[in-house]
């Protein structure tokens, strides 16, 4: 194809001049005009009272809190995920249509089968925590000495043991009443980066904290007209389905507008 | 006891796009149809409004518009000697339910197969010799030719409203469309996307290797368009929500947004939901169909819904199971070779390449569109030479933006833990400047691939379900290898400070999400003994049941099935009407 040929290919797409866009030449660029976005801000909610569990026990909670923040743990700049409020967010999970296995084939015979055939227990996702969080608590407490006897036994410990427990139970090095604890530590795995990113109306994601430390701005319904700004960096506050009816502009007039700091390419 | 309901003259099993077409070119005709769809009613307004409907939870995560698995799922092994077990959670691939299918939470990639694919077999043979050809591979010829679809293509693609720029009309070949594409007899009805960063950072790569980008042809609307039904679509607004999620802008080609709101006004349909189809009757002696026996879901009623021809238009899936619940045509057995119905069982051979950027590199991959990508044909089918590789087939090359939800989608390079604190900060660091080459392969049937009835797992109404055998042939592994290297080398120049090649390796697994193009169990071909299926996709074994969808294709090419679905499903429809209708016979002698 020839050069006159290839720049065809963008009047074709009707983005003339697109193609010049060199990445070093927008690195420099974007670099110099950087806004400090206010949508990196909030880094650190209010911690809200939160509301009582619906599924979880007082032992439940107890290693859920200490293992979703190992999971996700805070940092000088954006809080973890006991911070976003996560546990609530599986504990309403479990309590729910998913929790009780909703959409999961469920007949039998069980067997164990390969990897490649995937999750083969016969129990719900509530059913697999309660079995799989007792009879790790079982375990751990006949290692763990200090503190009351009859208290939960993986808060005790300290966050490297604690770290040391996950790596085993993602190993698939512990065997918790018949369940393989890397099916376990792969759903509390998954629930919990689901609690740090969904929509907050699920109780996780706490004023966006998860899509603000990433720069994911939520539910708008639209980008056209702003997403051939090629390399433009995205600086307007993220956006949650509760707030969407209020601000929800499904046509391009109704767009937001842009940080005035940002620079335009086209 | 079951009801039985007065006689129609077509009913179908299922209605996603294929049926509606049908349904909608019998129009002028006198039959009475009947379409039974498992799922409810849906339309645009109200079910896929924003915001609830960006929710990637509900949609993407849980599934909300797929197949529920604990009323029916598959069972899988990867080879013969295995033993099946039901796929418990939905991963692989995402069947549809519900009025409009699959057709609703689709991308709309919408891309014409190349005419070498229609002659797998003989265009390898001629070019190359029979040994090129691997000894367990299963391909064949489709009975039908590219230059047969060609005008049903067209108008698929005119009913869709796609948006691209041709790279051959009428023989001749346009710069800036994909050169390698067959003749076509006119222009897209819309003009292509505009490209996403990522797509323009991946052209200028692929130019100066040499190779032709191009913009995937889209049905995301790139402006208003009315269909020639004279349904109305609106532009798409780019929102990120596209594929799992019904599009709340009436911006996606779907059948509610191209046929349903026409096909719902004939006279001669009927629309009837919460009916699951369990078994097609036949007469005694098995050679023809007197029409289908169904469920009621909202009673629980088992219903017989008497008709002249049966149209069985619910996915792969249920295809091919339908036909083995019913007894048309022989289960494939793989030790043998026989049996014409579960054979060439294909999918999809994905592979992928990372680029991780620069943190002043915004790649803003969450403004995207289901179709919104930059790709190039080059190492498409048999676009390549071959004669030294080793390997048949190939993959297309695509620089895809087509949204990136967090929970799915927060990539890290290789080598950082899967969670903890250096996990987190890697995930602040790389979610904007992260992008993904997708390596879209060909899949080449096998003798051990293929569809049955699983002897011991039954679904939600006592049936046994269906059982899928696969695992990739070693030449599409070799192939995926080969083109993802090569996706490597454009991933290289442009611009990224690390680039991860992962071409596919077997064995296959049913937990990742990769294609829901899965293809085959009722094939179409020139043999009785070979397919199911004639060239217009009727049953060679029960004559008055025709077939339609990916079940149909021999094996399954580079490029996404929608485009050559909806053509079939063109094709099938006329020769029902200005053939079958008139005279109902096989329209194909053996
Ligand atoms: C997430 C996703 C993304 C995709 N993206 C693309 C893309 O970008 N490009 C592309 O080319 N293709 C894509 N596809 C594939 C595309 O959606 C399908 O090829 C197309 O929708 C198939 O249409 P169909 O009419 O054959 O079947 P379907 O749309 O699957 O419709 C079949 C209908 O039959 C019903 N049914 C099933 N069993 C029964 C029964 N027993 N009784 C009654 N009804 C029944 C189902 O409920 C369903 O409504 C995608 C698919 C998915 C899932
Ligand atoms: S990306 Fe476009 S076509 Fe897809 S759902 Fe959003 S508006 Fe509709």
């Amino acid at each position: 194809m020839s050069e006159i040929s290839r720049r065809n290919l963008f009047r074709a797409a009707g983005v003339l001049g697109a193609s010049a866009a060199i990445p070093a030449e927008l690195r420099a660029e974007a670099r110099q005009s950087r806004p400090s976005p206010a949508a990196r801000q909030q880094a650190h909610p209010k911690p809200a009272a939160r509301a009582p569990y619906r599924f979880f026990n007082t032992l439940e909670a107890a290693f859920i809190e200490a293992a979703v923040d190992r999971l996700i743990p805070p940092d000088s700049q954006w809080t973890g995920a006991v911070g976003a409020g996560v546990p609530g967010y599986i504990d309403l999970q479990l309590a729910g249509a998913y929790g009780q296995g909703a959409r999961l084939y469920r007949s039998g015979p069980w067997d164990t089968g390969l990897p490649s055939q995937g999750y083969q227990l016969a129990l719900t996702p509530a059913q697999l925590y309660r079995t799989a969080i007792a009879s790790l608590d079982r375990q751990l407490k006949q290692h763990v000495s200090s503190g009351a006897k009859n208290a939960p036994a993986f808060a005790r410990l300290s966050s490297d043991d604690q770290d040391g427990v996950l790596r085993d139970l993602e190993a698939g090095k512990m065997d918790l009443s018949g369940i393989p604890s890397a099916v376990f530590f792969e759903t509390l795995l998954a629930n919990t980066i689901e609690g740090f990113f969904s929509d907050p109306m699920y109780g996780g994601n706490r004023d966006m904290v998860g899509w603000r430390m990433i720069g994911f701005p939520g539910a708008y319904a639209t980008y056209l007209g702003i997403y051939t700004n090629h390399g433009e960096r995205f600086t307007r506050e993220p956006m949650s389905i509760a707030q969407s009816p209020q601000e929800h502009h499904p046509m391009p007039g109704g767009l937001p507008p842009f940080d005035s700091g940002v620079q335009r390419r086209g | 006891m079951a009801r039985t309901l007065p006689s129609v003259d077509v009913v179908f099993v299922g209605m996603g796009f294929t049926a509606a077409i049908i349904a909608r070119e019998l129009k002028d005709s006198s039959v009475k149809m009947v379409g039974l769809e498992r799922g409810r009613a849906r339309n645009t307004v109200p079910d896929f409004q924003s915001p609830s409907m960006h929710d990637e939870l509900a949609f993407a995560v849980r599934h909300g518009l797929m197949q529920d698995l604990s009323q029916e799922t598959v069972t899988f092994r990867n080879t013969p000697d295995q033993k099946a077990l039901p796929m418990r959670q939905l991963g692989s691939f995402l069947p549809g339910t519900d009025l409009g299918g699959a057709g609703v939470h689709w991308n709309g990639q919408t891309f014409r197969f190349q005419p070498e694919d229609f002659r797998l077999r003989s265009h390898h043979e001629e070019r190359y010799g029979r040994d090129i050809i691997a000894e367990e591979l299963t391909i064949q010829d489709w009975g039908l030719t590219y230059e047969d679809l060609e005008p049903y293509y067209d108008r698929f693609e005119y009913l869709l409203g796609v948006g691209g720029y041709a790279g051959n009309v009428g023989g001749e070949i346009r710069p800036g469309g994909n050169p390698f594409e067959a003749k076509r007899s006119r222009d897209y009805p819309n003009p292509p996307t505009a490209p996403a960063y990522l797509g323009v950072l991946f052209a200028k790569a692929a130019m100066e290797l040499g190779y032709s980008p191009y913009q995937v042809p889209s049905s995301n609307m790139t402006r208003a368009y009315t269909n020639p039904e004279g349904v109305r679509l609106e532009p798409c607004m780019v929102c990120g929500y596209c594929e799992r999620f019904g599009c709340e802008h009436f911006a996606k080609s779907s059948p509610q947004t191209t046929l349903l709101p026409v096909v719902l006004q004939q006279p001669n349909f009927a629309l009837r939901t919460n009916a699951h189809v369990t078994r097609v009757n036949l007469t005694p002696d098995g050679k023809h169909a007197t029409g289908v026996t169904y469920i009621d879901l909202a009673t629980g009623q088992e219903t017989i819904q008497p008709a002249e021809l049966v149209v069985l238009s619910a996915f792969a899936f249920h295809n091919p199971r339908l036909m083995l619940l019913s007894g048309i045509g022989k289960s494939y057995d793989p030790s043998t070779g026989e049996g014409n119905v579960g054979r060439n069982y294909a999918y999809q051979t994905m592979g992928s390449v990372s680029l991780f950027y620069d943190e002043d590199v915004e790649l803003n991959q969450f403004m995207g569109a289901g179709a919104l990508g930059t790709v190039i044909s080059d190492y498409v089918s048999d676009n390549f030479d071959h004669s030294k590789l080793g390997f048949i087939g190939g993959a297309y090359i695509c620089a895809y933006t087509t949204g990136a939800r967090p929970i799915e989608y927060h990539p890290v390079p290789p080598g950082t833990p899967r969670w903890g604190l250096a996990w987190k900060q890697a995930v602040a660091r790389y979610y904007n400047h992260t992008g993904g080459l997708q390596v879209h392969g060909q899949s080449c049937a096998r003798r051990t691939n293929y569809v049955d009835l699983d002897p011991t797992y039954k679904d939600a109404f006592g049936q046994p379900l269906l059982r899928i055998t696969f695992d990739f042939p070693e030449n599409d592994l070799r192939m995926s290898h080969y083109v993802t290297d090569r996706a490597g080398e454009i991933a290289e120049r442009m611009g990224a400070s690390q680039v991860v090649v992962n071409p596919r390796t077997a064995p296959y697994s049913v937990v990742p999400y990769q294609t829901t193009h899965n293809t085959g169990g009722a094939i179409m071909g020139a043999d009785p003994k070979t397919s199911a299926c004639n060239r217009y996709g009727q049953s060679w074994d029960v004559p008055n049941v025709f077939v339609t969808g990916t079940a149909l294709f021999p094996q399954n090419a580079s490029y996404n099935p929608t485009d050559t679905v909806g053509a079939l499903a063109y094709w099938t429809a006329d020769a029902i009407k200005t053939r079958y209708l008139s005279s109902p016979a096989p329209l194909v002698q053996p």
